[in-house]
């Protein structure tokens, strides 16, 4: 004992053969591995956020196009020759038809960086990466210099009317209209309603005031409203801390916003939330059902045969593929539960249904189910781990068996019921294939928690980062703009799921530090 | 320990004091034990003097525990138990119908080898059994649990720190703070199975002085494989031998002058 306790503190032990590097070449291999796999997320997916350069490029025929560098790729002419093509992001969709175009670097005459370029991302249509000409006011042209710094004044304001007028939306228009909506015959509600109303359209008309024209690299000219503007820089006059400012906002946004231009552009938050939510009530589920079932196993039933079947079924549970049982949440929860809620609660608004597909519900009960086992198992361990002669000194005091459990079993098992939530939490929050079947979707803005009543909105269907990833990358029309999110949002899947583990392995130690300051006494 | 003599020694009739009726607390009547068809008590039959302290030797394996758990019911919670014979509590089957095994363990209170307080605060465990009863006001509840730590000999040095964990105690503050949580709920009868076995000299004699000062309140039972800690502390002493009881009287009498030679063999340190 004591010469093994010496050779390790020394490095590896001499003498036993290859096994010592053996073991330790494949914890490296492993920790390689999964530092590999970060790392490429990260640099794909964070790399997307930074503003990256507007190079103007001259071919050879005197065309010219201006876009941003995405990569190169060495391909073959039909008849054979090498050529190496280089991917431009060009931006401009409604004008080009396309935002991305392939150049043969041997093509290129010069290509520069021009200060004044800009790239300016629209509500709709995609980036434009043009080169501002004028400001116009109402359809008139202005002269005002410097142009770049007013037209950014000139932003600032159409968004701080947009900020004005959602928040009118949300917080003064929807409730009045909810409130009418339900039959209140007021004429104070209805007389707000319509003042609200006219302000928004003083706002619309506000914002629509300014417009910038521009002007493309292939010499088309155009108007672009403001008002369609999201966010507008020129990357080449950005100092690298200017750069560094941009790219903390953009990851922002990304985090922060729902999605735009199907998923393909703006943030996932609505897939964050639906995550973390998903999980937290899939937590909130298993975790009684997994704790009684092991506390009965383990301390009610009557140690046979029986419940030594019943261990090993558990057991062999958690080896069902994920997607059982989404087939089994859509039978019997969606269509058998659901289906009969529906006939019950939701009658006047069949044939659509309410509870009869996919929602939160649903998809937090499968995954419960799914991990049910985990925790079990997790807590039948703890419970076995506690010493006989704690629960012999709680019934020695005139404890019932219940006491016992209550106040010292369960207490003192708290610690391994919380590592069986961590596992169901990591197995849980990467699920996706059961989710397609009972509540996942492609696109709910509306989260599934708000301010109207009854504020936990269970039967809505939500986003979830892992089916996110999978949608942006397989089903969206433009894959050169989805794959740098694929790999930033499978970063921030495993980011979400790391916080969510973290939070309760702090939440176990706090746990274990306050009971358990002196186990080795 | 060899067959000839166990067999030689199973023959012969046990010498037993004859406590009166009127002056015990418990009478044990021909209680016999097994595990799962393994004998461990054979035909046991004593009774345990009121507000003295009776100490139990025996060499190890004989069934010192297994007579004291059966004493609080302990056994219950093993399937593998068979059980004959019967055990009074003040006059009363402790097996009886009307019995609740909860308030039964309340009156006979055990304190275990290995000190083993619950991972709560010092306070906490006190009122540990207090809290199983019906609810009581702060005030009351804290006088309790400073007369059961001043009985415990153990306030002097906890009464500053009474809300850290218990497991900050030396063992021989765990196993003083364990014999106030069970003096806290006022049992009639402690029983004691080695309680200074796993500690100190310095803590054993402590526990030795705190087991002398308890005796005018409640009858103490003491299990012991040290012959002198029964001698110094105890008023009577059974031997038990192989699940049998050899001699029981009291200990000046079983130290100085045993009757059987078993005992003698034993006490003298021929078979120990
Ligand atoms: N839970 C048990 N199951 C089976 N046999 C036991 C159990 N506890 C004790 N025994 C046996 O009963 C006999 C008496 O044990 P015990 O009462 O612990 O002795 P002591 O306390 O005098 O050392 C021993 O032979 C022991 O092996
Ligand atoms: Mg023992």
């Amino acid at each position: 004992m004591r010469r093994w306790r010496v050779a390790s503190r020394a490095g590896l032990p001499r003498g036993e053969g290859p096994w010592p590097w053996l073991a330790a070449g494949s914890l490296a291999l492993s920790l390689l591995m999964l530092a590999a796999l970060l790392l490429l997320l990260a640099g794909r997916g964070l790399g997307h956020f930074w503003p990256a350069p507007v190079e103007l490029v001259t071919l050879d025929d005197g065309r010219q196009l201006a876009g941003q560098r995405v990569r190169e790729e060495r391909r073959q002419t039909l008849q054979g020759s090498p050529l190496r093509e280089r991917l431009y992001r060009t931006g401009n969709r409604d004008l080009e038809g396309d935002a991305w175009r392939w150049v043969p670097v041997a093509s290129i005459a010069t290509h520069e960086h021009p200060a004044d370029w800009a790239v300016i991302e629209r509500q709709r249509w995609g980036e434009l990466i043009v080169r501002p000409l004028a400001l116009e006011e109402n359809g008139r042209r202005l002269t005002e210099a410097p142009l770049w710094e007013s037209f950014t004044a000139r932003l600032a304001r159409v968004q701080a009317l947009r900020v004005e007028r959602d928040a009118l939306r949300r917080q003064v228009i929807a409730p009045l209209a909810r409130h009418l909506a339900a039959g209140h015959e007021d004429a104070e509600a209805q007389a707000r309603l319509a003042e609200a109303r006219a302000r928004v359209g003083e706002l619309q008309a506000a914002m629509a005031r300014d417009a910038l024209v521009v002007e493309s690299a292939a010499g088309e000219r155009l108007s672009v409203p403001l008002e369609e503007m999201v966010a507008a820089w020129r990357p080449n006059a950005m100092s690298p801390l200017q750069k560094l400012a941009a790219w903390g906002a953009n990851l922002w946004h990304f985090l922060s916003e729902g999605p735009r231009a199907a998923n393909t552009a703006g943030g996932v938050w609505p897939a964050i939330f639906g995550t973390v939510l998903m999980v937290l009530l899939m937590s909130v589920l298993v975790t009684p059902f997994g704790v009684l079932a092991a506390v009965y196993l383990h301390e009610v039933a009557p140690q046979g045969r029986l419940t030594g079947w019943v261990r090993i079924a558990v057991r062999n549970l958690a080896g069902v593929p994920s997607i059982v049982y989404g087939v089994f949440g859509l039978g019997v929860f969606v269509y058998g539960i659901g289906g009969r809620l529906d006939e019950w609660f939701f009658a006047d608004s069949l044939p659509s249904p309410t509870f009869g597909t996919g929602g939160l519900l649903w998809a937090s009960l499968t995954l419960a189910l799914l991990t049910l086992p985990v925790v079990i198992v997790a807590t039948e361990e703890g419970l076995a781990r506690i010493p006989a002669q704690q629960r012999e000194a709680a019934l020695a005091l005139g404890a019932t068996r219940a006491e016992m459990l209550r106040r010292v079993v369960l207490p003192m098992a708290l610690p391994a019921m919380l590592t069986g939530v961590i596992l169901a939490i990591a197995r849980a929050a990467g699920e996706v294939a059961p989710l397609m079947l009972v509540g996942v979707a492609k696109l709910a803005p509306q989260v599934p928690l708000d301010g109207d009543f009854p504020y936990l909105h269970l039967e809505r269907k939500f986003m979830h980062l892992g089916y996110h990833v999978f949608d942006v990358g397989f089903h969206s029309g433009d894959v050169e703009a989805a794959l740098p999110l694929v790999y930033a949002t499978a970063l921030l899947l495993v980011g979400v799921i790391l916080v969510l583990n973290l939070t309760a392995i702090l939440l176990r130690h706090h746990l274990r530090m306050r009971h358990a300051r002196l186990r080795s006494r | 320990m060899s067959e000839t003599l166990l067999s030689r020694a199973s023959g012969a009739r046990p010498a037993v004091i004859e406590i009166p009726a009127a002056a015990s607390c418990l009478a044990i009547d021909d209680l016999s034990l097994r595990y799962a068809g393994q004998s461990a008590l054979e035909g046991l039959s004593l009774r345990i003097p009121r507000h003295a302290v009776t100490a139990f030797i025996g060499p190890s394996g004989c069934g010192k525990s297994t007579l004291l758990r059966a004493l609080n019911r302990l056994h219950d919670l093993n399937d593998e138990v068979t059980q004959s014979g019967r055990v009074l509590l003040e006059g009363e089957d402790i097996h009886g119908p009307g019995v609740a095994v909860a308030q039964l363990r309340r009156r006979v209170g055990m304190v275990f080898q290995t000190p083993n307080p619950f991972p709560m605060s010092i306070y906490e465990n006190v009122a540990f059994g207090l809290r199983l009863q019906a609810p009581l006001k702060k005030r009351r509840r804290d006088e309790i649990i400073e007369w059961a730590l001043v009985s415990a000999a153990l306030w002097d040095e906890v009464k500053d720190r009474l809300h850290d964990s218990a497991w900050t105690l030396s063992g021989g503050q765990q196993q003083r703070l364990v014999i106030a949580r069970t003096l806290a709920v006022q049992p009639e009868v402690l029983l004691l199975d080695e309680p200074a076995s796993a500690l100190d000299p310095i803590s054993s004699l402590k526990i030795e002085e705190l087991i002398r000062n308890l005796k005018s309140r409640l009858s103490v039972i003491l299990v012991t494989h040290n012959m002198q800690q029964a001698a110094r502390v105890s008023d009577y002493t059974a031997f038990l031998e192989g699940g049998e009881l050899v001699e029981y009287a009291a200990t000046d009498d079983l130290f100085t002058n045993p009757r059987l030679a078993r005992t003698e063999d034993y006490i003298t340190g021929r078979m120990s």
